[in-house]
């Protein structure tokens, strides 16, 4: 039988160390919805979506209160929107007009995020995936709910350089157009490389056309409930270190599994996966940078940074498999600058660049993360730098993402502030030289040559 | 097997146990085991109970425990017992 300390333990990680399930997401396919006319395209995806998620944010709430865990968010993702309203829309106004029922039926559903204003590129773009990419700006301005992604490059397809350019030129005008909120539009939008079709967490989330109808993922998180385990083991050696944070993703993961097995039970949709994420928040004791200071490092950032989080991040993937029958999305450890206090608190102390957390993408689960950059940073320069991370990603055989975030009217030494969950961040400076001639190539580059395995 | 594990932390007072137990009793549930500490004159107890012939849900013994709490100043939680054993136990 349980024991009074095993009890003790977990009401404090609850309470004393931010442990809370950070999302439940339903993915709910649209593949059935698709129609050449608008207004009955519009139509069934609202219907389609209300039908599947009227008692999400309600079930969420009582798995919650059964088990005394926080479960932050409920949202929901779909099915990447270019492939669903190809035939329907002609106009960027026409693709926006869907964004507007995925905001709407996001409002009445009660979720707080709604991904899957997406498109899939990484190899060449459709008609529908161009006009979708365009309509970006007007979509994320004329919402509140929805976010966008866009997948330009994979291990196995390359490179989409001439999407890659698009993007730049794209998250500029979503910055203008959001300019009143400083460029809060911008947050909502991830350009990626190998994005996974089951990610539960915002903003990338979409319903992969290789999943079922619907399917119910669930993130996990608990930085703090890590960071509190190893100042308990300061000073020991790695193999210490180690399995502590194995043993405490162990436990952290068990609860996502639990929760995730719960939703399915009780909302009638198949179990798809846990993603083991450390995901942060702004709250004070709920920072993956503190983890890398508990570690050993002064501030996230100092040489050792990168080795660090390379440990951090297998150990969490290491503990937290044995936990879930299935694992996926993004699995590992976030880095968001405006979303983790400690990471604020490291740029602020001049001790992490862009460049520093270039190099610590090669190692965790996603990318350069909640940036923000001067608002006249050029186009072709946010190409450059999503292009470096998309290189990272297929070379290494790994998700990478760009969230970066060019704040119209501010620069270097300026804040920014997003508000709850997106945090605040100090812009970042950016390096000035020049990449135009190679953004403005066009074409793409091509797979890697360990690509080829067949 | 509806297991749920209710959790007492506060100050330390005369009745707490009383008063848990008496609204249990009244309720039908049955308590299987029962131990408690007091560190730095906190009290802290932890209760496995059966609700499997309880008179009423689980949201609402929660909630009437909740409040029986807030009346004596202790904080009283109920959790179903799976979230200790998944975390604890492989």
């Amino acid at each position: 039988m349980i024991n009074f300390f095993e009890v003790v333990e977990t009401n404090e990680m609850i309470a004393k160390e931010n442990l809370d399930v950070r999302t439940i997401t339903l993915g709910i396919s649209l593949l059935d919805c698709i129609d050449s006319d608008l207004n009955r395209l519009n139509e069934k995806i609202y219907n389609k979506i209300y039908e599947a998620a009227k008692d999400l944010v309600v079930t969420g709430e009582k798995i919650s209160r059964d088990f005394g865990i926080p479960i932050v968010n409920k949202r929901i993702s779909v099915t990447p929107i270019a492939l669903i309203g190809g035939a329907a829309c002609k106009t960027v106004e026409d693709f926006a007009s869907i964004a507007k029922t995925l905001d709407k039926v996001a409002h009445e559903v009660g979720v707080n995020f709604i991904g899957g204003y997406s498109a899939l590129v990484s190899k060449g773009m459709t008609a529908a995936d161009e006009l979708l990419i365009r309509s970006i700006p007007l979509a994320l301005s004329t919402t509140e709910r929805v976010c966008s992604s866009v997948n330009v490059g994979s291990t196995k397809c390359g490179i989409n350089m001439d999407a890659v350019k698009l993007m730049g030129e794209m998250i500029k005008e979503t910055a203008e157009y959001t300019k009143e909120a400083d460029s809060l539009g911008c947050a909502k939008l991830v350009i990626f490389c190998n994005a996974p079709d089951d990610n539960p967490f915002m903003a990338g989330a979409f319903h992969g056309v290789t999943e079922a109808d619907k399917i119910i993922n669930v993130g996990v998180s608990g930085p703090g409930v890590v960071k509190t385990a190893l100042s308990k083991v300061r000073g020991e050696n790695f193999e210490v270190l180690c399995e502590t944070i194995k043993k405490t993703a162990f436990k952290v993961t068990r609860v996502g599994q639990l929760v995730a097995q719960e939703a399915s039970r009780r909302l009638g949709v198949p179990f798809g996966i846990v993603d083991l994420s450390l995901a942060p928040t702004p709250a004070v004791g709920d920072s993956v940078a503190d983890i890398l200071c508990e570690i050993g490092l002064e501030y996230a950032g100092a040489p050792g940074t990168t080795a660090a989080l390379a440990l951090l991040n297998d150990q969490v993937k290491k503990g937290g498999v044995m936990a879930s029958s299935y694992v996926g999305g993004l699995s590992g450890a976030f880095i968001p600058v405006s979303e983790d206090q400690g990471m604020i608190n490291a740029v602020e102390a001049g001790a992490l660049t862009l460049e520093k957390l270039e190099a610590m993408t090669c190692v965790c689960s996603v990318g350069l993360d909640m940036i923000a950059v001067p608002g006249d940073t050029k186009a072709t320069t946010l190409s450059g730098i999503i292009a470096d991370e998309m290189a990272i990603g297929m070379i290494n055989q790994k998700t990478t993402a760009v969230r970066i975030i060019p704040v119209v009217g501010k620069g270097v030494g300026e804040t920014v502030e997003f508000g709850g969950l997106l945090g605040y961040a100090p812009i970042m400076p950016v390096n000035q030289f020049s990449c135009d001639a190679f953004v403005n190539r066009g074409g793409r580059i091509p797979a890697p040559i360990h690509s080829f395995k067949n | 097997m509806n297991k749920t594990i209710i959790t007492v932390v506060g100050k330390d007072t005369v009745g707490i146990i009383a008063k848990v137990c008496t609204y249990l009793a009244e309720n039908q549930i049955n308590i299987e085991d029962i131990s408690q500490t007091i560190v730095q004159g906190f009290f802290n107890m932890m209760m496995v109970v059966d609700t499997n012939t309880s008179t009423k849900h689980f949201g609402e013994m929660s909630d009437d425990l909740r409040s029986l709490g807030e009346e004596i100043g202790v904080v009283i939680q109920c959790q179903k017992e799976e979230i200790f054993d998944k975390m604890h136990r492989i």
